[in-house]
Formats: structure tokens, sequence, C-alpha cells
């Protein structure tokens, strides 16, 4: 299939990529990588009228950098991030998310907005982002916020972001040296979505300790303090401390009925676990 | 001049073009005024269609079944006793029988505005109960998916051995229920046709994607009403067929027509999406099978129920009858089995129709048969590649009439199963399985060992023939040779391996070979490229054609060099006597350019030659082939990777043994798609689940191992060279090999899984399901509802 027709713009401002999607109205749509928007195009899942390209707007490709944390553009790509060119703040963590995702062509050209934007629920940067305690900075001609990543995204493709409001910028608190992190997806084959995630950062520095349970068909679940999944604080061999019936406890409440899913979602936990202990 | 003769390890003299992007394939072809088609197809699977509203601005840009008026439906019949005909009309007249049939014709500049057209035009129908399960298909009261065929069975193929008497004293039954899954072709390429009207030949001339140009031909002019001579058809570049492309379908009838009625050329490019929900469907079975064996594992006797879910139309030239009269025919494999029942019912459902995919019903039927071998194994405690041993034909019963009438020409089948068995040291993995799981994985091996029916010259239903294959040779008054043959071909080289079959017989260096393909008008008749036919016909005619050159060319050769013809020899681009040679250059110009150095007796014939050939039995030539492969399971994921994976294959007579490796390499990453990852679902309204490859799963590079192959050349005594056909073989192994090594893994858990795609979701379930009955179980989906009947 082929896309129906539409008009293109590819604005060098925020401002007139902003302006351009408020007088759009709902049938304009920002595009970026195209790596979710181009499959829906061809589809015709999506009919936009316009699409307007934010990939010439050279503030969102750039990377702030302060001494609690870094900020990185909506345009940055998930290879940028794989190849080491954004400075690594998380201890490895972003990089080993961002080699994970699809195959090496889409992550050429996916960005970290765009995966955040589209919400897709088995996407990695919708859960790991959450993990991290990150927060999103958007800019729509009403002015910039600032959203917690865990609360983008309010359901299976749905975002609490207006039709006119980009994403900025993805700010992340940095990891300190003596954190540990576990991240683990399962996919039937390389490249493809995963079926179930689970992830666990503990940074003794500020005695975070969070986790996260994604690819659940809706937003990922986030626990602010995991130390609920493991009867009690991060230690030494956490793994072995998993509660099993917390988990699924936390996955009845939000309706994750699949046995299958529960079951991958609990082994990815475990070994989340398991991979921080070992880190 | 290098030795690039039969035998050779000579690079492919397509690949030049191929990997410079030069290739040049449906949709890199041009042509001046060319507009696109989308067509309208059908949303539901079974419906009466009452009406197709076309907006009155749009009428002149869409076609429907009432506009094809005088076009034939597409009628493909087997001669098999008992065979219910129906009719596949190219747009729907009355009745909708899938989902994404063809309902109208869109034309337009591009596809995307042929599809603004197509979104434009409504249909209005009646849905009717929808028959998507072949085993309901069958109980009384379905609804019918064509009225002419009673009970939803296009035909029921049958062998009827006296099972009674076995199983009365047999010490050894085994019974299980296997399942395939409806899987879907996956070329890269998709179908594409341009049809254009050619006013000062008065021809239509046809550009497709197709195995088989010739009977692409045939097949248009019987519908159209159109002669022979009125129409060409010229395949470009394949990429990739493996049975999809060796059919004649509604969108290229459709084109041919609407390029006669507009005047202009039309193309339809198929894409991904229509050719996963409409499209290229094939390999769903069913079995029901009891082994009866003794305490050895010799087996005694083989019952088996079958059906084939071979959906809502019977597929042009094959028929709905192939895969089933397959089944039936084949499931004895490579053994030695003295009494055999078997019925198998090639069922009509409203889904796209099932068409012959890379080793059509075998790796159905090795999948069935090599898990039986299994199951008996395990039933009576041996290794099953001794119970595997303890069943093969042996060579010294070759040649051999199985127990179906199958003919065996040759083969060293339990030296097969021992290569294979050395290659993936199966002692070396018991052992290491006795050490227990790896990093929390368990270890599993299995094998699989089929006999591959190649290049059989009566189609699977035993009546159709195929007798003869043509190819025409001449050397040009430079000296070089060109080979036209009707084959196509689709990747599998044979630019090169005719070549090298050419520069074998008579002595020409590949360099001076172009080999052209593909085109009705510059070609003889062809029944063309399946079968894993192309070598064994096409290469046999190649060959007989060169060595008609050859004679030939020594007649003229001897004249030249003034001596008789009994005392030259053709070999290195030359004709060589007692004192001297002559190039073939210089014979080609004497002969051409310089008659008057030829003697006046010089056989007018010429240097051009049209060669015909037929192996000296058209039964088929069987190739053999044991599989092995090592993998490793997550009993937590359900997660399987392939370790090892090992292919001891005997194709006779190898032309280009690299080639063959590649064939076999991308025939075991489809077997390996079908044993781990492809499943095309239904719903119950019989829509199809999977339109994107996001839910289509296709192996990978990294989900394919490094597959190693050991070669056996058991020469076959009735083709040119002792070819046998090897382009199928890769597929046919896998399922049975995975899924074996899989059981095998978790054999202590006793668990043992008999459907295909094995998934980490059934996995996990088939563990679950043991776990909670506390015993050993069985998964091969959900109960069979299919009535067993006597054949």
């Amino acid at each position: 299939m082929k896309p129906v027709a539409f008009d293109y713009e590819r604005p060098g401002s925020l401002d007139e990529a902003t302006r351009l999607l408020a007088e759009g109205g709902s049938m304009a749509k920002a595009v970026a990588g195209s790596q979710s928007l181009g499959p829906m195009l061809n589809l015709r899942l999506a009919q936009p009228d316009l699409l307007v390209d934010i990939t010439a707007i050279s503030e969102l490709r750039t990377v702030t950098e302060r001494p609690d944390l870094i900020e990185i553009g909506a345009c940055v790509t998930h290879a940028d991030i794989e190849d080491g060119r954004i400075p690594d703040a998380t201890r490895g963590l972003l990089a080993f998310v961002a080699g994970h995702i699809a195959y090496r062509a889409v992550r050429n050209r996916g960005t970290v907005g765009g995966s955040l934007a589209h919400a897709d629920p088995a996407a990695d940067w919708v859960s790991a982002f959450p993990l991290l305690g990150a927060e999103v900075v958007t800019q729509s001609s009403r002015g910039a916020r600032t959203i917690p990543a865990e609360t983008l995204m309010v359901s299976s493709f749905v975002t609490g972001l207006e039709h006119d409001e980009l994403i900025r910028a993805v700010r992340l608190p940095r990891l300190s040296a003596r954190a540990r992190w576990g991240y683990v997806r399962f996919n039937h084959k390389a490249g493809e979505f995963p079926h179930a995630i689970g992830g666990i950062i503990h940074d003794p520095e500020n005695g975070r300790f969070r986790a996260v349970l994604g690819a659940i068909e809706s937003a990922p679940i986030v626990v602010a303090d995991a130390a609920i999944l493991f009867g009690g604080p991060y230690d030494r061999d956490i793994e072995k401390r998993l509660d099993e019936r917390a988990v699924l406890d936390l996955l009845d409440a939000r309706g994750v009925q699949d046995d299958y899913n529960r079951r991958l979602t609990l082994v990815a936990l475990r070994r989340a676990a398991a991979q921080a202990s070992r880190a | 001049m290098a030795k690039n003769g039969v035998g050779a390890r000579a690079k492919r003299k397509e690949d030049e073009r191929f990997l410079l992007g030069q290739g040049q394939y449906i949709g890199d072809l041009r042509f001046p005024r060319m507009r696109d088609v989308a067509f309208v197809r059908s949303p539901v699977a079974h419906a009466r269609l009452k009406g197709v509203v076309i907006p009155d601005h749009l009428r002149e840009s869409v076609f429907t079944a009432r506009d094809l008026a005088g076009v034939r439906p597409i009628k493909a019949v087997s001669p098999l006793p008992g065979f219910q005909i129906s009719e596949q009309p190219p747009l729907v007249t009355d009745k909708i029988r899938q989902v994404g049939e063809l309902v109208a014709i869109c034309v337009a500049d591009t596809r995307a505005q042929a599809e603004d057209i197509a979104a434009q035009v409504l249909l209005d129908y009646e849905e009717l109960p929808a028959v998507v399960d072949m085993h309901e298909a069958r109980e009384p009261g379905s609804a019918l998916v064509h009225d002419t065929v009673k009970g939803n069975v296009y035909v029921s193929v049958g062998f009827d051995g006296d099972i009674d008497t076995v199983a009365a004293v047999a010490p050894v039954k085994v019974t299980r229920e296997l399942r395939t899954a409806r899987q879907v072709m996956s070329p890269i390429e998709c179908r594409g046709f341009i049809a254009q009207w050619d006013a000062r030949l008065g021809q239509l001339i046809v550009h497709g994607a197709t195995q088989f140009p010739h009977v692409v031909r045939t097949g248009l002019a019987d519908v159209l009403g159109v002669p022979e001579i009125q129409i060409r058809v010229v395949s470009p570049d394949v990429g990739g067929g493996f049975g999809y492309k060796a059919i004649l379908a509604g969108e290229e009838v459709c084109l041919s027509w609407l390029a006669m009625r507009v005047g202009y050329p039309v193309r339809w490019l198929e894409d991904r999406r229509e050719m996963l929900v409409a499209n290229a469907n094939c390999r769903e079975h069913f079995y029901a099978i009891t082994a009866y064996a003794d305490k050895a594992g010799k087996i005694l006797a083989i019952d088996a129920e079958a059906a084939v879910d071979t959906g809502a139309y019977s597929a042009y030239p094959f028929t709905a009858a192939i895969e089933a009269s397959q089944v039936s025919a084949i499931l004895p494999g490579p053994y030695d089995i003295p009494v055999y029942r078997c019925n198998t019912a090639a069922v009509a459902t409203n889904k796209a129709p099932q068409l012959p995919y890379r080793g059509v019903a075998r790796p159905g039927v090795c999948f069935a048969m090599e898990l039986m071998i299994d199951a008996i194994a395990r039933e009576i405690g041996r290794e099953p590649h001794e119970v595997r041993a303890a069943n093969l034909v042996r060579p010294e019963q070759m040649p051999y009439d199985n127990v179906t009438d199958k003919h065996f020409d040759s083969g060293d089948y339990p030296q097969l199963l021992r290569m294979a068995i050395d290659a993936i040291d199966v002692n070396g993995v018991r052992a290491r399985q006795q050490r227990g799981p790896e990093n929390g994985r368990l270890i599993g091996l299995g094998m699989a060992f089929f006999s591959e029916q190649t290049g059989h010259g009566t189609t699977a239903d035993g009546k159709r023939r195929v007798l003869y294959e043509q190819c025409f040779a001449r050397l040009t008054p430079d000296g070089r040779l060109e080979v036209r043959a009707g084959i196509q071909s689709i990747g599998q080289g044979l630019e090169t391996t005719l070549a090298q079959v050419a520069s074998e017989c008579l002595g020409i260096d590949i360099e001076d070979v172009q080999v052209k393909l593909g085109d009705t008008e510059l070609s003889p008749y062809s029944s063309g490229a399946w079968g894993s036919r192309g070598m064994i016909w096409a290469g046999g005619a190649t060959a007989r054609a060169c060595k008609e050159l050859a004679a030939r060319v020594a007649h003229m050769g001897a004249a030249l060099l003034q001596t008789d013809i009994e005392s030259v020899t053709v070999r290195d681009n030359a004709v060589y006597g007692p004192n001297g040679n002559v190039s073939l250059r210089d014979i080609a110009r004497a002969y051409y350019l310089a008659p008057n150095e030829l003697p006046g007796d010089t056989d007018p014939h010429g240097l051009e030659v049209t060669g015909g050939f037929s192996p000296t039995r058209v039964t088929g030539m069987h190739s053999g082939s044991a599989h092995a492969c090592i993998v490793a399971v997550d009993p937590e994921t359900g997660g399987v990777e392939i370790l090892d994976y090992v292919v001891a294959e005997d194709a006779g007579t190898l032309v280009n043994p690299m080639i063959v490796e590649g064939q076999i390499w991308g025939g075991a990453a489809q077997g390996i798609g079908s044993a781990l990852f492809e499943e095309m679902p239904f719903d119950r309204q019989g829509q199809p689940l999977a339109s994107t490859l996001a839910d289509y799963l296709l192996p990978g590079c990294p989900e394919v191992p490094n597959i190693r192959i050991f070669h056996m050349e058991t020469p076959s005594p009735y083709t040119e060279f002792g070819i046998k056909g090897v382009g199928e073989g890769g597929a046919i192994g896998p399922g049975a090999a995975v899924a074996n090594a899989i059981n095998d893994a978790l054999k202590a858990y006793g668990v043992e899984i008999c459907e295909i795609p094995i998934t980490p979701r059934r996995i996990l379930q088939a563990m679950q399901s043991v776990a909670m009955s506390k015993g050993p179980a069985m998964t091969g989906g959900e109960p069979a509802r299919m009535p067993r009947t006597t054949p």
C-alpha cells in the first residue's frame, strides 16, 4: 500500500514547527525518524493532511550535560546512543537498551522522542526512561512543560501530549558510580518487539531502587520503591528474593491475564535482578 | 582453459549484476504511458456479493466482473478419480470465498492514486458462515465453499493396506496427532505483472515475475480466449519463487484483459500485505498416525488419516489435489514399510488457496513421519537413529519400489545417516546431556531423514505428464555460445550451471557462454522451474544440444584439420587432431563467414541445435538427506537456540557444489522458519491475523545457524551425468529435526510437542499442561474433530 497524499514541511525552528502543528490541527502530524509513522502511513492507518518533519531543528539533536543530569534532544537516534555519541550518564544502561531496539536500520533513523510519542507499549524507551526516573520536556505554542516519563504514556499508543505539542528532550538523572542496573527483554526473534520487559536499578548514593515491568499491552508498570517486589531493600543476590506474588498482584491490577506474558514478565524481572547482582 | 564443467565450484555468472544492483526485476521496468493498478479486495471470507457501488466520477477507472464478460474462469482440474471441479473467476461474480479476493480493478497514474480510488468503491454483500477449520468443514451441515464441491472435499487420495492383520500381532503401537501451521511463502520480491498490447505485432506482451512464462502464456490464452501466438510472456530477473510464482492467478488475468481494453501498459506490483493476507498460503496439514512396530523398532505397518487445508480455490496449474495426493503417496518416506494405509483429504475452506511451496507436501510429511520415528524410539527405549537405521531402504535394495509404488533409483541411505550421526557427534551430545543443563538451558538432539522424489516427469497425481524439455544452443560467428531455455531462473543460478553443462559437452569456457531464459518468444516450450527439475531436465536438454553441436563442430574441425573425424576431440575451446588444433572461433568463422573453407558436404543444419531430453525413467530421481541438529531450550522462557545444524545430502552428481550448498542453506533457513516461527493464524470469521511482517515472523540472520553440509554423490542411472534434484531439499528436514531436538530436550519433563511452529508460548503451555496433569502429555493443539473414515 501507499500513503494518502499529504503536504510536507520541514521547519528549521521549534517555534515554526509548533505553529505548523497548531495550524494543522488534528490532521497534522510530527515526524522524525519515520520508523513507526512510516509503516502506519503505508498501511493507511494514519492519513494526515500535513507532515511536519522536525529533523532539521538543530536544538532537537543537542545534548546538555549537568552535574546531576543529562538532557538529550528528541531527535537523537537509537544508534547515536548505541554507538556512544551521547555521553554515558547511566553506566551503560542507555546504550544497552538502544542496542537491542529492532534492527540497525531502524536504529539509524528511529529517535527517542518519536518512540515516546508513538507509545507502543512494547517499545523499549517507554519502559527504560521511566525506570530511570526521567522527565520529558515538551514544547507547544503555549510554552514548555516538564512531564515525568512514567506519566507521559497513558495507555497503548496514547500519551498525554496535545496534538500540537512536541517532545523537545528527555532529562535523565545520572546514575552514580556505585549504581547497578539490570534490563531484560524477551522476544521470539531478533529485531522483534519484546513480549516482556523487566528492569531494575539501584543507586546507593541516593537510595533509589526502582523497577519496571513492560511490554504488557498498556503503559508499563513503574515501581518507584522496588523493595515491595523483593521483600525489602536492595541487597546481594536480590534475584533470589523476588516476591512472585507481589509481581503477579501488580499484573492482576493492570489486567494482564495472559499466562504466558505473566510468566515471561516474572522471568524477565528476576533475570534483570540477577544481571544487577552480577554487575 | 579453466575447468568449469560439471562438478566445478564456478562462481555464479549472474552475480555481478545482482551484487552491483543491476538486476532487472519487474519493479524496475518502465514503459511509456504505463499506469498502475490497485485491486478492491474482499474484506470478508465468505459472502454473497450483491453489488459494487462505484462513484460516478470514477466509472472510467474501475472495472468489475461485469466488464470482464468473455473472460473464462481459471479452472485447475486434477484427473484423479473423484476430483470435484470448481472455478475461480478472476474477479468475484457472485460469491466471495476468501478475505482478499479480487472484486474490482482500479487504474490510475500511480499506485497511491489507484488505492485512493479503491477506497471509494463500496461493496454490498451478505455474509455467509465462514468455513475456517478443515475438520469442521467436513462435518455434516457445514456451509459449502463451492456448491460443486460436496462435503468441502476436493478429492481424497488413499492407499489401503491390510492393517488389521498387523495390528492384531504387533507388539508396539504408537499413535500421534500432528499438525503443521498455515504458512505464507515469502520471497523477497512479491508477485507483479505489466501487461501491454503491441499493436504492430497484434500481441499481448506480459512481463511478470514468474517461474514458468510458457505455462502462464498457455493459461492466459485459455482464459482470455486469445491465440497463444498473440501472447508473449517475459520473465525478467525473479527475486525468489519457491512455488509462489508457479501459478496463474486472477491478478495477471485482470491485467492482461485491462491492457487489451485500455491500450496502454498497466502494472500491478503486489505488496507484502496483499501477499500475506490474500495470496501466498501454504503448508497447513493434519495427521493422525498409528505406527505398528516390533520391539526393535522395525515398522510393521503405518495407518494414517491426513487432511490438507486446501483453501478456497484449486490453484492453476497444480490443482487442489497436489498437496493431498503427495501426502498419501510419500508419507512412508525413505523407509521399507511393508503395510500401509493412508487417506488424505484436500479440504475446501474460506482461506486463500494453498499453493505448492518449496518441498510441496514433503516438509509436512517428513515432520509427521520423523516425529513418529522418535515416538517409536521413546516407546521402546532406543536411540532414534537406530530406529531410522532399522527401517531405511538399504543400498542393496536399490532400485527399490516402495509400498506406494515410488521408484527409488539409487542411493545409500544408511551411509548418509551415518554421515549425519558422525557430523553432529551423537555420543558427544549424549554425554553433554548427562552433565545437565547449560546455564539453565536444556540440550536436545534431533534428526530427520527423507527421500525426495525430484524432477519427476509426472505430477503428483500420476497422470499429468511432462515427458520432455528442450534447449536451443547456437555457436555464434565469433565462436561463443548462446543457450536459450524455457525454464526460468528464480535465483538458483541456472545462468551458471547450464553454462557448466555446455562447457562439459562442448569444451567451451563458461565465460564464452551466455544463458538466456524467461522469454516465450526466444525459447523452446518448458513447464518451468518447479519440482527440483531444472538441472535434471534443462541441464539434460542443454547437454543433448551441446553434444550434438560438439559432433557438428568435430566434423567441421576435422575437415579444417584435414584429418578424419575419428581422430579428433573437442575440448579446451577447440577441436584437436593428431597434428594441431582449430579453435571453436575459427570453426564458427569458417562456417558463417568463410564457408568456402569447408567441404561441400558440410551439414546444413549448421551450428544451432534444439536438443531435447527426457530421463530414462520419468518417475523422478530420489535424492536422500539426513538433517541433524542440537538445540538449547530455555525452560523458563520457551526460547530455543539452534546450536549446531548439519545436513548430509545425496543429490547425485553435483554440477556446482557451491550452488548446491547455497540452495541447501536457503532451504534450511525456510525450514527453520516452519519449525520455529512462521504461522498465519485466522479468527473464527476467516480473517487472517498476521497482516505484516511484524506479526508474521520470518527467521533472520541471527536465527539461522551456520549449517554444515556434507555431500554424497550417488549418480542417478536415469539422467545426464547422474544429476538428481536438490532445490527443495533444504526446506524439508528442519521442521522435523528441530521439533525432535526440542522434544529430546524436554524429555525429562515428559513433554512432547507435535505441532509446528514450536513457539516459546507453545513450549511453556506444553510444560505447564504436563505440570498440571503430573503426567506426560502430548500437544498437537486442540483435539481433532475430524471423523475417522475407512479409506
